[in-house]
């Protein structure tokens, strides 16, 4: 299933609505790498509140997403992470490492404004 | 074989993802907390991503358990891909012969209460893990 991707000012927000495989994670990946420069942005905020589950493999993947749309010049915010979601992060032994969280998308919203 | 498990064959990362939701399932309907069953669901997915990257088939077989009055869920992994040829090393964190990161195994052992791995050179590998209610 696809992410809807939407575009509010300089920023893209990434609605995640339901469970992703694997490859619908690289697409997205790819999608906000081509999509920043489209569209000119400077934020991207990815909303993984509707996530139940983030493995090995997504944390993996939304991280290159944070460092790929750096090197485009845009901050990536992760938002929505759930309690149970966070904890079992945590016990993996997985961080997102230099990447931006917030604990909802009005957080992380306000969190792009103060960077600018 | 009991009449309550549950199998689901995994060929390819969709799988996953059903592995995981099925676990999740079981889990609720078992007794477990929300934040268990997220625990559970996330080790179900590391190791059904371990047949798909290394073992190209194999199934995942979730049981409800019962032991001295205390519920909980099994889990087991198997495949019959090339194995794992030092079981040790693989436990270790960071350590991966594939693309991951090698948080899988070990990653998955922290999140369930018990955990063991078979496997040898050419004969397959099953992962068994089983979380306890608390």
């Amino acid at each position: 299933m696809s992410v809807p991707i939407l575009k509010q000012g300089d920023i893209l927000i990434a609605s995640i609505q339901s469970a992703l495989s694997d490859s619908d994670l690289v697409e997205l990946r790819d999608r906000l790498a081509e999509g920043v420069g489209r569209a000119r942005s400077r934020g991207v905020i990815i909303d993984v509140t509707a996530l139940d589950v983030l493995d090995s493999f997504a944390t993996r993947t939304i991280r290159g997403i944070a460092y790929t749309t750096k090197l485009r010049g845009a901050v990536t915010v992760v938002v929505g992470i759930q309690p149970g979601v966070a904890y079992a992060m945590v016990q993996l032994g997985l961080a997102l490492e230099g990447v931006e969280t917030a604990l909802d998308l009005e957080e992380g919203l306000a969190l792009l404004r103060e960077k600018r | 074989m009991s009449p309550e498990e549950t199998r689901i064959p995994i060929t390819s990362e969709t799988d996953i993802v059903i592995a995981r939701q099925k676990g999740r399932e079981l889990a609720a309907a078992g007794g477990f907390s929300g934040t268990d069953q997220t625990l559970i669901a996330t080790a179900i997915s590391e190791v059904a991503r371990n047949i798909v990257e290394y073992a190209v088939g194999g199934e995942i077989i979730l049981t409800p358990v019962e032991h001295q009055g205390r519920r909980g869920i099994r889990v087991v992994a198997r495949d019959e891909g090339p194995g794992i040829a030092d079981t040790e090393l693989a436990m270790r964190d960071g350590y991966s012969t594939g693309k991951s990161l090698g948080m899988g195994l070990p990653g998955a052992k922290r999140l369930m209460d018990e955990f063991d791995l078979v496997s040898a050179n050419g004969q397959g590998t099953i992962v068994t893990m089983q979380k306890w209610v608390p």
